[in-house]
């Protein structure tokens, strides 16, 4: 009884869960921005934001990806990476105080957003060795 | 007749849910080495890389659009304040090889699925070269491209998408830039 109870109870939920409309994706979240922000972003002692710019753009190269879109009042650069699967990735880097750039990226896996700090870490390493750089964890 | 314990058979249904459930969870997860630098990476760059003297950042730029034209690509996005210029065109996929091995299995009985259309996607990018003392040069840059494509079959099912990398192809287009920068020098 108690079998036959516990998987209708999984059956109904998995069906109800199928009737939730997809267009939930719009707004989703996994994770608090607080905790996304803490491995999205990094802090660079530079106040020069065409430079930092234009040493993401060369990071990603590296990284095999190509720009798909640049702009330096925005502060923004969107690019993909093909190679049997899909990457896309979009830096920002913007002002913070008078002596940093703050600089957050995202990305996303196929049909994924990537939500575990390993390949943010990676990314910010190679940007570092970029920039000649350190990037500074913000809080 | 054997029969589960009832606690047991709930035991199992956790389980296989468990399981699919981590299962649809590994398929989607980013490979570990993409956004690694490879062995590789310096070398690639290298390729994809030259540095021209003698052109300012702006008309470096004009000659790679020049390029980018004459080799039948259009221009999708441009920020000239930091140097990029993206393309794209669409062209057929098909090859001889793949028809014909398609013939031979359908000879056979079997179905085979031809390339039909591509994608091909530029980003270019320059960058003014340095100086001795690490200034920007106005009169000197580096420039790098990086290709991809996707392809699709008959069906319209993408088959492959990857990174163009033979050095070929990136040695013909900087030969074809060469040319440009001299004609954009003497303005033909």
């Amino acid at each position: 009884m108690k079998t036959r109870k516990l998987l209708s109870t999984l059956v109904c939920t998995c069906l109800l869960a199928g009737c939730a409309p997809s267009t939930k994706a719009v707004m989703e979240m996994d994770q608090s921005a607080v905790q996304l922000r803490s491995y999205q972003q990094r802090a660079f002692d530079t106040a020069d934001k065409e430079q930092t710019l234009r040493s993401v753009i060369a990071t990603l190269q590296d990284l095999s990806f190509v720009v798909d879109k640049a702009d330096l009042d925005l502060g923004t650069v969107s690019a993909t990476k093909l190679s049997g699967y899909q990457v896309r990735m979009t830096v920002t880097a913007r002002p913070r105080g008078t002596t940093q750039m703050l600089v957050r990226a995202n990305a996303q896996y196929m049909d994924k957003a990537v939500e575990s700090p390993k390949p943010y870490q990676d990314f910010f390493t190679a940007l570092e060795k970029s920039m000649f750089l350190t990037a500074h964890q913000v809080d | 007749m054997y029969r589960l314990h009832p606690g047991r058979r709930s035991g199992w249904a956790v389980v296989v849910l468990v399981l699919a459930a981590s299962l649809t969870g590994c398929a989607a997860t980013i490979p570990k080495d993409a956004l690694i630098p490879t062995p590789d990476t310096l070398e690639r760059r290298q390729l994809q890389s030259r540095r021209l003297d003698g052109i300012s950042e702006t008309q470096l730029l004009a000659a790679s659009a020049g390029v980018l034209q004459d080799l039948g690509f259009n221009i999708d996005e441009s920020e000239t304040k930091l140097g990029v210029i993206v393309a794209s065109k669409d062209r057929s996929a098909f090859s001889a090889g793949q028809i014909t091995a398609a013939v031979a299995l359908a000879l056979l009985g079997a179905y085979y699925s031809v390339d039909k259309t591509q994608k091909i996607r530029v980003s270019l990018v320059t960058r003014p070269a340095l100086s001795a003392d690490g200034k920007p040069r106005p009169d000197a840059q580096v420039i790098r491209i990086t290709i991809q494509r996707l392809v699709w079959n008959v069906e319209n099912q993408l088959t492959r998408i990857e990174a163009i990398e033979e050095p070929a192809i990136y040695q013909a287009f900087f030969e074809k830039l060469s040319k440009s920068v001299f004609l954009e020098a003497q303005q033909i």
